[in-house]
């Protein structure tokens, strides 16, 4: 008899533990889900995993600057569950659905393909599970259908060629009659090529477009493409080339003059502008896909996050980095406002949901509006600028500042149709 | 001669999924698919197998099926499973049909190599289509079953039916084509061509429709993925998918139509394990099991159900 009390005791002491734990404060179990293998792992999806590492653990620790000095979310510590974005959107799913159903995470956040934000964002709704994409560029995702438990804490890629668009005319007013382009065959690159090409088209009435060369994605030789846009005589020159691709058109353009007799923007140039300063001439336009980068706003939490990503991983926060800092930070603004709005006790993922929609939140990149896809959907302002090279040093120059609203459509409007209207507002 | 306990097999294991199907966690169901959309692929590897041609473009036929589904509800915004499985099917079997007519002459590595030539064809035509969302592809519908969508919870579980019932009726037809005299050519192709043409057989007509039906079920595998997943993209046609058949198949092994659904469903578990222990390297995770696999089990996972049989 004794020992069956003993057993009913401890039976009922193991069975109030975890609850008493629970009334604790529970961790959060976050799915992170970022490239870290493939052609897409080096430039964006290990310094995006990078600066998670960076943004949890300091995050638990309390130690990022204000107003983002509480512990974890609002007390409640973080729990990475990391997995890789490879393998092609039917795995991508799959895992989706193991992270929400078998290892019941409290929410997900990743993504960098647009292949897979799409794939992933009907699932999400399926499972009724929280997910912010952080990177992903297509603005397909909340102009085809309207999500409730889908957003996106960066803007779309549309901003990037309006901005560049933009830029390219500030700089050479008056006089852009051709544009030519060389960019990748894939979606991303044929996006870029025709935002760009609208934008320019309404923002110069009569520009010509001397060329548009699409090479095939990691094609590695362009040298038949350099010919040809050289040949073709164009004012500027847009490219959306990224990574091994980007180093070998600047490698390959630059001993032929490429960069020196027109102006050259590379809309991603900021992930080489460092590596190849060598051969990077002055007065090439480079974008960081948003103010990041060299093109990040001078405040605290700026300085404290690149400083703390440049000591830990010896080079400077990139935007993909930069993208997942500001995810992370967006979906801690929201859980802390949905906290507050509760009474200061956890609140419920609709709640977080409530308080995430048209939200304003700091981030290391300035300040970020979720404004349009019915408030799921982010704007920031940009920016570009050109290479100078100070004393040997890469530097960007000329930097010129678009707010917001200026290249991104207003709510509820499709980025193309915004173009095509001749960036009209609401 | 010995009775064939396939079909009954079959029936059991088709009977237990469908009755535990309700109770299982929702993840298993997705998983168990998935696996059967790639096994359908796999068995049609098979059936070109035993006669000792390795495809290394069956993502062409599943690619294919996909989009035929996909685009049939993009156009038409049809979205019952079953018509969307018929169409994949069809689109596969009939690009088969005239493409077999050119494959059907080669062998060994000019078959495989010229099969994953033509996948990759169909991969850069697809990424260089604006208009069916290039490389990011596009959504499918939300599936139907006879024009009726079951609540949340059970949409899982009704295409995991519709999974196993289309599964099950594809692997007794394979077991029973293989015992026709067109079937059991097979693994005579493989050993003795000349012989098999001296005999008035034509080879090349016996791989033709081999081919055709390979591509059928792949097209209808590939129709099944699309609806399960939601969503389709041209990687679908890649040689990396392709390549993922291929180790399914050398997973599995020809023994039996019951081993590659095994082999796909066990690749699915090894992959998710792998994903969730090691993140960072899942890839040598698969690659070691694939190598174990190779080396202890030469003929498959299913050499270890067939070798008591054996003896």
């Amino acid at each position: 008899m004794n020992a069956f009390k003993k057993a009913v005791a401890a039976a009922v002491v193991a069975a109030l533990v975890p609850a008493f734990a629970a009334a604790q404060e529970a961790p959060l179990k976050i799915g992170v889900v970022s490239f870290l293998s493939g052609a897409a792992a080096g430039p964006f999806g290990v310094p995006a995993r990078n600066s998670a590492e960076i943004m949890f653990e300091m995050l638990n620790a309390g130690k990022v600057p204000a107003p983002y000095a509480t512990k974890g979310f609002g007390g409640a510590l973080l729990h990475m569950n990391l997995v890789d974005e490879s393998g092609g959107t039917t795995t991508q799913v799959t895992e989706f659905r193991n992270m929400v159903q078998r290892d019941n995470v409290d929410m997900v956040i990743g993504y960098i393909s647009s292949g897979s934000c799409l794939g992933i964002a009907p699932v999400a709704e399926e499972l009724k599970k929280l997910t912010v994409f952080f990177d992903c560029g297509t603005p397909r995702i909340f102009e085809e259908r309207g999500y409730k438990y889908v957003f996106r804490t960066a803007a779309t890629a549309t901003m990037d060629s309006v901005g560049a668009a933009l830029y390219v005319r500030d700089l050479r007013k008056g006089k852009i009659k051709t544009i030519a382009g060389i960019n990748q065959n894939y979606a991303w690159g044929q996006d870029s090529w025709s935002d760009f090409e609208a934008s320019m088209k309404q923002l110069e009435p009569g520009v010509k477009v001397a060329t548009s060369q699409m090479p095939k994605l990691f094609a590695g030789q362009y040298n038949a493409e350099i010919s040809t846009v050289l040949a073709a005589k164009a004012d500027v020159v847009h490219s959306s080339f990224w990574d091994g691709d980007l180093e070998a058109l600047i490698l390959q353009g630059g001993p032929r003059g490429l960069f020196k007799h027109r102006t050259v923007i590379l809309t991603t140039g900021e992930t080489a502008m460092y590596k190849l300063a060598g051969s990077i001439p002055d007065g090439v336009v480079i974008g960081a896909r948003g103010p990041y980068g060299p093109y990040a706003p001078n405040n605290e939490l700026n300085k404290w996050f690149s400083k703390t990503f440049q000591d830990r991983y010896g080079v400077p926060p990139n935007y993909a980095a930069y993208h997942m800092a500001q995810a992370i930070l967006g979906t801690k603004a929201a859980w802390e406002k949905a906290l507050a709005a509760n009474g200061g006790k956890r609140p419920s993922q609709d709640q977080v949901i409530a308080a995430f929609e048209h939200l304003t939140f700091e981030s290391p990149a300035g300040k970020v509006e979720m404004a349009i896809g019915a408030g799921h959907q982010a704007i920031t302002e940009t920016a570009y600028g050109v290479t100078r090279k100070v004393h040997g040093k890469m530097t960007v120059a000329n930097v010129k500042r678009y707010p917001a609203e200026m290249v991104n459509p207003p709510d509820g409007v499709k980025a193309a149709d915004w173009i095509a209207s001749g960036f009209k507002k609401k | 001669m010995r009775r064939d306990l396939t079909p009954r097999t079959l029936a059991l294991i088709v009977a237990a999924i469908l009755a535990a199907g309700p109770f299982a966690p929702q993840w298993t169901v997705f998983l168990l698919t998935v696996a059967l959309a790639k096994g359908l692929v796999v068995l049609g590897l098979m059936i070109l197998l035993r006669c000792g041609l390795v495809s290394f473009g069956q993502a062409l036929y599943y690619c294919i099926g996909a989009y035929a589904a996909g685009l049939l509800g993009l156009r038409y915004e049809v979205s019952g499973v079953f018509t969307l499985m018929l169409a994949g099917m069809l689109a596969s079997g009939a690009t088969a049909f005239v493409l077999g007519f050119l494959l059907a002459r080669y062998r060994s590595i000019f078959f495989g190599l010229l099969s994953l030539a033509i996948s990759m064809i169909l991969y850069g035509l697809l990424v260089k289509t604006e208009a069916l969302g290039s490389s990011d592809g596009f959504n499918l519908l939300p599936s139907t079953l006879a024009g009726f969508r079951p609540a949340d919870a059970w949409v899982r579980y009704m295409v995991l039916a519709v999974a196993v019932v289309v599964a099950f009726v594809a692997a007794l037809l394979v077991n029973r084509y293989l015992k026709t005299p067109l079937g059991r050519l097979a693994p005579a192709i493989k050993d003795n061509e000349i012989r098999v043409e001296y005999m008035g057989a034509s080879a090349r007509h016996a791989i033709h429709v081999k081919y055709v039906i390979a591509a059928a079920l792949a097209g209808l595998g590939g129709a099944l993925a699309a609806t399960t997943v939601g969503h389709i993209d041209p990687e679908m046609a890649y040689w990396t998918t392709s390549g993922e058949f291929i180790f399914i198949t050398i997973l599995a092994g020809t023994g039996n139509v019951i081993a590659p659904f095994l082999g796909a469903l066990i690749f699915g578990i090894i992959q998710s394990v792998a994903f969730d222990i090691s993140p960072n390297t899942w890839q040598m995770v698969l690659g070691s099991s694939l190598l174990v696999v190779i080396v202890f089990l030469p003929n498959g996972l299913w050499s270890l159900f067939s070798r008591g049989k054996a003896s």
